[in-house]
């Protein structure tokens, strides 16, 4: 199996990752899990820039999306409550 | 169009996902949660219309990628489409913005209201 | 009722993305796109054509980002100002792990920070990436330390300097060179590929990133020590 197929293997692994990922942060009740789970769904949005040949934008979302705004999110979760309450 | 498709439909996935999230739910950190996704999800949609196969970031780096030797002419042939990826840099950095202070605003309300169901302030009145 | 609105609403948006999408995939490059990649190393001198863009083409729309980040952090700052009648209470200290691994790794995050702006027309980067990597080195040392305070003077001096050195090297490409924020005639333009290089794009970017790395560093520090206030009544 030469490079070029494993990579885009690997694409498609890392697609199922946000995808499930994303879902995971509208459907789950536990607040902190919702944001961890948004989380992962910026680190791996910024492989997938990589892949798309964007260097300087895999660098932005992978700092920003994925630490400041988890961290001020995490914040905002401590300051309220954690657990979402009722139904939808 | 080769090999945009993967990106394009996980970018409109993502998008479908945190608008569904901010419609349905009630909970205010559930939809700043899905205003983030669906940041996120423009931004991916955004990069990955700009991608053209076979071709390489758009950093110059060594002198094969300029068009004649000696000139400072770049062959515009082997880089992906630079231009979605500055809006995208700027539009990150303003979607962190407007995230941070959406949650300002709703650890504000939580502290007058005790609570984050977005129906009990539809009933507040001043 | 509300629950069949949101799923028509969003079939629709669904569809009509799905349907707008092979319109907008590109077969090459436009012609404007063509000029900025064919002719960004001469007019710019540095290597990152995407940087070229986003200080020297789009430069006026780096500033009103700017702009818009001053304005979301000054927001989200007057809305969580300490108000009177919260009680403050004692978090958890951090462990001995964090504390000195905080203390070691401060300023190598700084400085790889720093490099990362520096460089920013050279290698992928620049000035917004460089200011969030700084400002998580000052997140560690505030979750490290939780009584720490911040020198909030020296950073909203350091913040409204940068702010104004961007908007006087706009205005020194307009006596040089005839535009706003123009990038010939100010600075040379040096040898392609050293860091003395591309005209005033590095001073920019390193204004660029001190600005976002002490605004961010503001913003963590009002959210980490808002954080451990809490209403009277709840507890």
């Amino acid at each position: 199996m030469n490079i070029i197929s494993w990579l885009n293997i690997v694409d498609l692994l890392v697609s199922a990752v946000v995808i499930i990922a994303a879902i995971g942060a509208a459907v789950h009740r536990n607040l902190l899990a919702a944001v961890v789970f948004a989380g992962v769904v910026s680190l791996a949005i910024s492989f997938l820039f990589l892949r798309l040949a964007a260097p300087d934008v895999a660098m932005t979302e992978a700092a920003i999306g994925a630490g400041l705004s988890t961290v001020i999110f995490l914040i905002a979760v401590r300051r309220t409550e954690e657990m979402e309450g009722g139904d939808e | 169009m080769a090999g945009n498709e993967l990106y394009v439909a996980t970018a409109l996935i993502v998008i479908l996902v945190g608008f569904a999230t901010v419609l349905v739910k009630r909970n205010l950190l559930k939809i700043v949660i899905g205003f983030s996704l669906v940041d996120s999800g423009a931004n991916l949609l955004i990069v990955s219309l700009g991608y053209l196969p076979g071709r390489t970031a758009p950093i110059v780096d060594n002198a094969d990628m300029l068009a004649r030797h000696g000139s400072l002419l770049v062959d515009a042939s082997k880089f992906v489409d630079p231009v979605p990826q500055a809006l995208v840099l700027t539009a990150i950095v303003i979607g962190v913005g407007v995230t941070a202070l959406m949650l300002a605003y709703v650890v504000r309300l939580y502290a007058t209201g005790k609570t984050l169901d977005v129906r009990e302030f539809g009933r507040m009145k001043w | 009722m509300k629950q069949v609105i949101s799923v028509i609403a969003l079939v629709t948006l669904g569809f009509v993305l799905w349907q707008l999408v092979p319109i907008a995939i590109p077969s090459g490059l436009g012609p404007v796109t063509q000029h900025y990649v064919a002719d960004g190393l001469v007019d710019n001198g540095g290597s990152n054509l995407v940087t070229s863009i986003v200080v020297n083409y789009r430069g006026f729309d780096t500033l009103g980002e700017v702009t818009v980040l001053f304005l979301a952090v000054s927001g989200a700052a007057f809305v969580l100002r300490r108000r009177s009648g919260l009680e403050v209470y004692e978090p958890i200290p951090a462990s001995e792990i964090v504390q000195t691994g905080a203390r070691l790794l401060f300023a190598p995050i700084v400085v790889f920070g720093a490099y990362i702006f520096v460089h920013g027309h050279l290698t992928p980067g620049g000035g917004f990436q460089g200011g969030a990597v700084v400002a998580s080195g000052v997140l560690l040392l505030l979750l490290a330390d939780r009584d720490r305070r911040l020198p909030h003077g020296l950073l909203s001096w350091v913040e409204s300097l940068s702010g104004f050195g961007f908007v006087l090297a706009g205005v020194a490409g307009l006596l040089a060179a005839g535009s706003f924020l123009a990038n010939r005639g100010v600075l040379p333009l040096g040898q392609w590929n050293r860091l003395a290089s591309a005209g005033i794009i590095p001073v920019i970017y390193v204004l660029i990133g001190l600005k976002v790395g002490s605004e961010l560093s503001a913003l963590l520090d009002l959210m980490v020590h808002a954080a451990n206030e809490r209403e009277e009544a709840h507890r």
